[in-house]
């Protein structure tokens, strides 16, 4: 490691448990007076817990943190403020209803002796701040008038009129238009030159690289390598990052697939949150019955928005999309399902699941109508069809009356799935179907797909951790930007392909790697 | 994985568990009533009574009815401030045309009493589906457009009735419309016909709850709306069913009201839609939706009723039966919470990133800890 004087704060062998999972095993990590310092790593490899301790929102293990080359315990997010060290997350925590100025200064108004609020004393304040970041946002805008990106530059406001010494940005560009990261870009060589120090996560290797002046690289909870940035290209990070954790065996053979299940055509995704930018951008794709589509990209990528606007969550901006040559523009959610598409959604705790009903109600709940006898349901049918879909997703329950909340995450992803395949779908959409599983559930997720294209299911699922691509699917489709940046048969694909090719066209250009 | 023991929830009141605190939270309701009923009877010799347990039973089945609607829209997760309304309303209706309608041409119209209840049971319906539709469709919030639909259906019935009420509704033998009176008057069996028809209704509620695939959609709808939609469950229908039930169950409270007085006021029903809720809240439904019964609702009904009226008989004046029912529903409301919110946060919660979760990590613990 640099001298202790080039570090403004230290991480030494941090470790943390949750439960008897170690999220991260002895960590060291420094970061550098006035740099920007990159994390890089796949989802689960440690930067998040790693952030949270360096922010006070979790405590580690074992280990300890030193600020200016002073040990110190952090108490409390806002402990760790008044230290000068803050975090922009991901999701941004302002309020939108508010205007810039209130979020600034939220919970320390400046005040008059009388106890009102000064906001003369705020509005000036703002704005010298906004004139420092050299963006021309008013005081009095409220935060729900800006664009993503803008209201990142708030939340960099806040975090300058704290004193930040320390600013950790996670994945500040995931939502972000490319103009929105010039800036972003620009505020942050601003920053740094006026001697804050920036602990960088992102996804985006390409920019990480542009951005940062050191790169330390995370897996599994460990450190596997740092170096300067201008020492290290892509291949070099893609190497360290990907190892060896997590493989399905050799992809399956490419049989003949079935005819055309799924056909999107030329489609175009609204972004909710902000209706200027496409979150999915005229992409088109085809899908065999019988056929696994593997469909990788970042965070932001637009993954989540095309399958939700394939199930008929979200309407299409633009283009169509056909069920067996029909299409179903207009088609309610359920009325897809009847037609035989079914999706998986991301979240199952918010999307897949009804915590206040059994392992079985979850089940049946999209097939029930098939259960419908006169006016009652059919309850031994109903029976039946459950015992028939635990068995066959191998659900770990012990009984089909069990609360779903007694399941563990993976029991729990296979009874989404259960769900779904009792409706008896055609063309399956998994969005993420390994998020917050085990290794071991995972595998059993992944085999159970691979078992379901054999009875000419066609199969997408969304992943953002490369080494799910490979083994299981027999397409892999890229998606960045909200189109598909790259297209590999998933014999001749190799992982590094994949994650470069999911960076930005520019960089899969430069590198030559063997694009469509 | 045991597949014979496999099996699909039996109805809520064979099922649950044999933990203390559980029994004890589940059959609160229960366990209050009976404490009332040990307590009246104590400081009252007339509160035990056969007759007088008619009478309260009576009272009962009016609230009862309209608890079984609200129950409905709870479970949906919503609200129905204006079932009181629409007990008036409904009320009113039946009046107006048990009193004979002005037909053009100089023509009066005295519809039968089977042709009222139906007049008056479809325009229940209709203002529950204003409410449905306003919840569903427009997307606003339940407490609000219930509460607009509050003061619209109580200025409707005060404008038909003009301020006035309607006396003497038994009808006119002359024009063959008589018997109002005793729809809700009349007594099968030595039971009240409100108690009967309370019972049906709570039979059948209870049938379309736990045995149909609405029922099913319901607790899926208000467990969880996102997700039932995603599972292909039509919930906004569901959710407009949801209020024209509750809308048809108060114009049946309304007609039972209006023929037990035999005369037609437009204010009746007043504050009925709190003591409906209530009813529903010391049964046990969740306000967030998704869990509640019609068992535990007909107990909260039992509960709010024969506490009113043990009040009365001991002579409690009617300032201290205000507190005392305020008090039962805090109460209530305070061991909900406790119900449903540890269990909630304990499943929701989970570390952010993609890390495992506590329950993910069973088979990782068991690698890890070597």
């Amino acid at each position: 490691m640099t001298d202790d004087k080039a570090l403004i704060l230290e991480a030494h062998d941090i470790e943390k448990r949750y439960g008897g999972t170690r999220a991260l095993k002895g960590v060291n990590f420094g970061v550098a007076r006035g740099k920007v310092t990159t994390l890089l790593g796949e989802n689960g490899a440690g930067k998040s817990t790693l952030m949270k301790i360096l922010a006070g929102i979790e405590k580690p293990t074992a280990g300890s943190l030193r600020l200016d080359g002073h040990v110190l315990e952090l108490e409390s997010p806002v402990h760790a403020m008044d230290l000068g060290i803050c975090i922009i997350h991901q999701e941004l925590s302002l309020c939108p209803n508010l205007s810039v100025r209130d979020n600034v200064f939220m919970g320390r108004e400046v005040l008059r002796s009388g106890g009102l609020v000064d906001y003369g004393a705020e509005r000036r304040v703002v704005r010298e701040l906004m004139e420092r970041l050299k963006e021309h946002i008013s005081p009095d805008t409220l935060v729900g008038d800006l664009h993503l990106g803008r209201q990142q530059i708030v939340e960099i406001a806040r975090a300058l009129s704290l004193d930040a010494r320390v600013l950790i940005m996670d994945e500040p560009t995931s939502a972000l238009s490319a103009s929105e990261v010039e800036v972003l870009f620009g505020v942050i060589e601003d920053l740094t030159a006026a001697g804050v120090s920036i602990v960088y996560i992102s996804h985006h290797l390409e920019e990480a690289l542009r951005v940062s002046n050191n790169v330390v690289v995370l897996r599994d909870g460990e450190v596997v390598d740092r170096a300067e940035a201008a020492d290290v290209d892509l291949p070099w990070i893609v190497s360290r990052m990907v190892g060896r954790s997590f493989d399905l065996g050799k992809p399956p053979a490419r049989e003949g697939f079935g005819r055309a299940a799924l056909t999107i055509d030329n489609v175009s995704v609204r972004d909710s949150s902000n209706p200027e930018r496409l979150s999915v951008d005229g992409l088109s794709l085809e899908v065999r019955a019988g056929e696994i589509v593997c469909l990788y990209g970042l965070m932001g990528a637009g993954r989540t928005e095309l399958l939700e606007a394939l199930a008929g969550r979200t309407p299409l901006a633009s283009g169509r999309t056909l069920l067996e040559g029909q299409d179903i523009k207009g088609l309610s959610i359920a009325e897809r399902i009847r037609r035989g598409l079914a999706l998986v959604p991301e979240d199952r705790q918010r999307d897949g699941l009804v915590q206040s009903m059994t392992v079985g109600q979850n089940m049946s709940l999209s097939s029930l109508a098939s259960f419908v006898k006169g006016l009652l349901i059919n309850r031994s049918a109903e029976r039946d069809r459950i015992a028939q879909g635990i068995r066959e997703v191998r659900v770990k329950t012990t009984s089909a009356s069990a609360p779903i909340g007694s399941l563990s995450g993976g029991n729990q992803q296979k009874v989404v799935i259960g769900k779904m395949l009792l409706a008896d779908p055609k063309v399956l959409l998994l969005d993420q179907p390994s998020r917050g599983i085990d290794i071991g559930a995972k595998t059993e997720v992944f085999h159970l797909l691979a078992e379901l294209a054999k009875q000419s299911l066609a199969i997408v699922y969304s992943t953002s951790e490369v080494a799910e691509c490979l083994g299981v699917a027999n397409r892999v489709v890229v998606m960045s930007k909200g189109k598909i940046a790259a297209e590999f048969d998933a014999a001749d694909a190799t992982k590094e392909q994949i994650m470069v090719a999911s960076g930005e066209e520019a960089v899969s250009q430069a590198t030559g790697e063997g694009l469509r | 994985m045991s597949l014979s023991r496999a099996k699909v929830r039996k109805p809520s009141w064979l099922s649950g568990g044999f933990d203390l605190r559980s029994v004890l939270l589940e059959g609160r309701a229960f366990f209050a009533l009976i404490v009332i009923l040990v307590v009246f009877s104590v400081l009252s010799p007339n509160y035990l009574t056969v007759s007088n347990l008619l009478v309260m039973s009576q009272h009962v089945a009016l609230y009862a009815i309209l608890a079984i609607g609200m129950l409905y829209v709870v479970l949906n997760g919503g609200i129905d401030l204006s079932v009181g309304s629409t007990v008036g309303l409904s009320g009113v209706i039946a009046g107006f045309l048990l009193q004979g309608v002005d037909l053009p041409g100089d023509v009066r119209a005295f519809p039968s009493v089977w042709v009222t209840v139906v007049c008056v049971m479809a325009v229940g319906a209709l203002v529950g589906l204003v409410n449905g539709v306003l919840v569903s469709r427009y997307k606003v919030a339940p407490f609000v457009a219930t509460l607009g639909i509050l003061y619209a259906a109580r200025g409707a019935a005060l404008l038909i009735a003009k301020g006035a009420t309607y006396p003497n509704l038994q009808g006119f033998s002359e024009f063959a419309n008589t018997g109002f009176n005793r729809v809700g008057f009349d007594k099968i069996l030595g039971l009240p016909t409100g108690v009967i028809v309370m019972v049906v209704l709570a039979a059948v509620a209870s049938v379309v709850l736990n045995k149909t695939a609405f029922g099913r959609w319901l607790y899926a709808s208000g467990g969880n709306e996102r997700a039932a939609e995603l599972s292909g469950i039509p919930v906004k229908k569901v959710k407009v069913r949801v209020y024209v039930f509750s809308g048809l169950c108060a114009s049946i409270a309304g007609v039972i009201l209006t023929s037990e007085l035999t005369s037609a006021n437009p204010t009746s029903g007043e504050t009925y839609e709190l003591t409906a809720i209530a009813a529903v809240v010391i049964g046990g439904a969740s306000l967030m939706g998704g869990s509640g019964n019609i068992r535990g609702t007909l107990l909260g009904a039992f509960v709010i009723g024969f506490l009113a009226d043990g009040l009365i008989i001991v002579g409690v004046s009617e300032y201290w039966q205000m507190v005392f029912k305020g008090v039962v529903i805090v109460l209530a409301v305070v061991l909900n919470t406790i119900q449903y919110s540890p269990r909630r946060r304990a499943r929701t919660d989970r570390p952010a990133g993609g890390e495992p979760t506590m329950q993910d990590s069973k088979t990782l613990v068991a690698t890890s800890e070597r």
